[in-house]
């Protein structure tokens, strides 16, 4: 049979059509045509058959003008209207289907996507992922599988039950970092590295991070964003009033403190109630009185516990203590901002989501870095990952691509008020974001970046856990040596020496 | 005869057998599998059963927080079981007497045994909640406040020294109607005749309580000891929703601990070696009243 070849009647050329469905063409064949020919001709391999049909029935279900294609080996009639998925997907599509699974074929089905995203802005970010996938894969039914918390604890515990079970969401919410050996995920989860290959996204997301995401020598998260831990917020109103700046070294805040204090003023407001809050202000403190190599060392066991930056760490704690709001252990971060609303509170270190409600109450607020910290970024990121066995692999594909676009990073990180971790984003696309996050996305193409722990960045979780229970003890206690002592011992726990 | 006899027992063990087989496998196959996870180094989130021996145990009992959960959770239960009791009998006391519209208040007293310890804990987060000299007093400090009462104030569950006495405080103000509810039903049954008795015998209002009343109410101040001891020992939803783990652990509780050692820490073997301690923590109170009400069952 004499084949004239594929034509390309109806080639509407994806360019413009980026971002808006699902990148690719959609094609009626001039003539009666096999899958595998129509796959060469227009994919340049016969082996992408599976993509396009899959890609096709897809189509078919939301748009009926588009042809069903009900078995690899059909004989597609002329006139019938397929549709070639970009090269990437049909690569991705590839790397990721089981051709066990005939059902994957078909498209549709779910995309059960877990996360703990159930607040104000980070929810509205999420949606916006939603919404750039489902005009993408409008085929797919996108299902919310959120459980609120803060840092996820109670989504994670939530989680590791389903992962054992072998009934896992299809993709979910994971810190960059060490957090995903909790997930021991040589077993459970799928290693992203050829997709990564095929997204170029080992060449658009920076060095550090990419470094950061690999653990036992893969990938197994697509970053969305970042986020800082180590900032000093300040009531702009309180610091004008009395003429003050903002501390650059604790010697300074210090003394900041002991005036305010004598005001009357909450000098600097504390949370704990979640249990994390008061660690995470530790951490930033470390991030202070260590090098930033020095503190990187802490978690390789390159830096001994011992070291006096640990101690002067501790004691800085223990004076900060003196400062705080007393009801700080009935406090969770966001609600201990209410003090600085109120203008009865001055300063507190936050993580930048901060920023976000903030910006929701109209609170003018300044930003520094935490004492000591300048030219140190503690960093984390949120990425999500992809079980082994989630239930509908394929859908996952496109989920991963709207994470690491930049038209997704871009909706999502404006509303979540954090940066794209993109290093891609033109001079303009950042103009968009607000006045904090510019200086954010300033400093952290600037400055040395260092592993946040409490969120999951810099240690594994069991370590993650004894480090807030030591600090948490502290609180109370403020003993410095035995606090070191069992610093120390939760470091020879995890390291194993 | 004899066939239809042996017809009767092998039914009867067949309606039987679901439910023991049941109970066997759901119950007490899964007290032995997580005595074998407690013995056990799963300590990753992949299961691994190799046997350690008492390496989990070792660890829990160097564990600073272990040992403060464990502590916390004798003052509360003390306090719970202690304070539902007394306070249970002396409502129960006081309803017996004959009050007017005594429905009404049997069923305050009562209502917040409906709620679950979710919601109470929630309430007396607020209610708790000290709030500070710069943003005002909240919730009882307030009202204490503003009865001139402000110097007893406390930090209620952020200071340490108080901690888990404030949750005690929550848990006994739901379970005591629930004792009195007891009590009272108890209180019901005792003949005025008994009462009458002793007064000709010229006991005092005292004496009758002390001598009539209570021995007569042993068998439901036992029950209520039985039924508030168990709760107590697995406190867990109160905690969680009233104080999370509290200042320096103050507020924690084994089970909490449990959830975020097993959950959280991936420590699965030292998970299941708290469980087995809170078993062996509540077969000590509930073996002696098995023993008790087996040999009363015995006796009639």
């Amino acid at each position: 049979m004499k084949r004239k070849g594929i034509g390309l009647l109806v080639g509407l050329v994806a360019v413009g059509l980026l971002g808006l469905a699902q990148a690719g063409v959609p094609l009626v064949l001039d003539s009666p045509s096999a899958l595998d020919a129509v796959a060469l001709k227009a994919l340049g391999d016969k082996a992408f058959a599976p993509a396009i049909m899959r890609a096709t029935n897809s189509k078919a279900l939301v748009d009926a003008t588009y042809y069903r294609i009900s078995r690899l080996d059909e004989v597609i009639p002329a006139g019938a209207k397929v549709f070639i998925p970009e090269k990437t997907w049909a690569q991705a599509f590839l790397a990721v289907w089981d051709p066990n699974r005939v059902e994957d074929l078909f498209g549709g089905g779910k995309l059960v996507v877990g996360s703990w995203w159930t607040a104000g802005g980070e929810a509205e970010g999420l949606e916006a992922l939603f919404d750039l996938y489902r005009q993408r894969y409008a085929d797919v039914v996108i299902v919310n599988a959120t459980v609120a918390g803060g840092a996820g604890f109670v989504f994670k515990a939530v989680l590791k039950p389903r992962l054992i079970a072998g009934d896992p969401p299809d993709t979910f919410q994971l810190h960059a970092g060490l957090e995903v050996e909790g997930y021991s995920p040589e077993v459970y989860l799928r290693p992203l590295d050829d997709l990564y290959a095929i997204y170029g996204w080992d060449k658009v997301f920076p060095p550090d991070l990419l470094q950061l995401m690999l653990y036992k020598g893969h990938y197994w998260g697509v970053p969305v964003n970042i986020h800082r831990s180590n900032v000093l917020w300040y009531s702009k109103e309180i610091f004008a009033r009395y003429n003050l700046k903002p501390p650059a070294n604790w010697e300074e805040f210090f003394q900041i403190c002991e005036f305010l204090k004598g005001k009357g003023i909450v000098p600097i407001t504390l949370a704990n109630a979640g249990g994390w809050e008061a660690p995470h202000l530790f951490e930033t403190i470390l991030a202070s009185t260590l090098t930033p190599e020095e503190y990187r060392g802490l978690w390789t066991g390159e830096t001994p516990w011992t070291h006096p930056g640990v101690t002067r760490a501790l004691e800085v704690l223990k004076k900060i203590l003196d400062y705080v709001n007393a009801d700080y252990s009935a406090h969770t971060w966001d609600t201990v901002l209410e003090y600085i609303a109120a203008g009865r509170g001055a300063m507190n270190v936050m993580g930048d989501w901060a920023m976000g409600w903030f910006m929701a109450k109209g609170v003018d607020v300044g930003w520094a870095p935490v004492p000591g910290t300048k030219g140190v970024f503690v960093a984390l990121s949120d990425t999500f990952a992809f079980p082994k066995r989630a239930p509908n692999p394929i859908n996952v594909i496109g989920w991963l691509e709207v994470c690491g676009s930049k038209a997704g990073q871009i909706a999502f990180n404006m509303r979540k008020g954090s940066i794209p971790a993109r290093t891609d984003i033109t001079p303009e696309e950042k103009a968009q974001f607000n006045p904090y996050l510019q200086s954010c996305m300033e400093d952290w193409a600037r400055d040395a970046i260092v592993p946040s722990v409490m969120h999951g960045a810099a240690a594994p979780e069991s370590w993650v856990v004894d480090f807030k229970d030591a600090i948490n003890l502290f609180l109370v206690t403020k003993d410095v040596a035995g606090t070191q002592a069992a610093l120390v011992a939760a470091a020879r726990a995890a390291l194993g020496k | 005869m004899r066939f239809y006899r042996r017809r009767e027992q092998v039914l009867s063990v067949l309606l039987v057998l679901p439910s023991v087989l049941a109970l066997f496998a759901f119950v007490y196959g899964f007290i032995g599998w997580t005595g074998y996870v407690s013995l056990s180094n799963w300590n990753r989130l992949v299961p691994d059963y190799t046997f350690v021996g008492w390496t989990n145990y070792q660890r829990l009992l160097q564990n600073p927080r272990f040992l403060i959960t464990l502590r916390n959770l004798g003052v509360f239960t003390g306090l719970f079981v202690g304070g539902s009791v007394v306070l249970g009998f002396l409502l129960a006391v006081l309803l017996d007497r004959r009050v007017r519209a005594e429905g009404f208040f049997r069923t305050v007293y009562l209502y917040p045994l409906a709620l679950s310890f979710i919601v109470t804990g929630v309430v007396w987060r607020w209610l708790l909640n000290p709030g500070s000299p710069q943003m005002g007093s909240t919730g009882i400090n307030r009202l204490l406040e503003l009865m001139g009462l402000g110097f007893l104030k406390s930090g209620w569950y952020t200071d340490p020294r108080v901690g888990i006495i404030a949750v005690a405080v929550a848990a006994i103000w739901q379970m005591s109607g629930y004792v009195m509810a007891m009590y009272l039903a108890g209180l019901r049954g005792i003949p005025e005749e008994l009462r009458e008795a002793a007064r000709v015998d010229g006991a005092s209002e005292l004496q009758i309580y002390r001598y009539v009343v209570l021995p007569l109410l042993r068998p439901i101040t036992f029950g209520a000891l039985i039924v508030l001891g168990h709760i107590s020992l697995k406190i867990y939803d109160l905690v969680v929703a009233m104080t999370g783990t509290g200042p320096g652990f103050s507020c924690d509780v084994p089970a909490y601990f449990m959830w975020e050692t097993t959950f959280r820490a991936n420590r699965f073997g030292q998970g299941a070696g708290i469980a087995v301690i809170l078993l062996l923590i509540v077969s000590l109170l509930i073996v002696p009243y098995l023993r008790l009400s087996l040999r009363r069952e015995v006796e009639v």
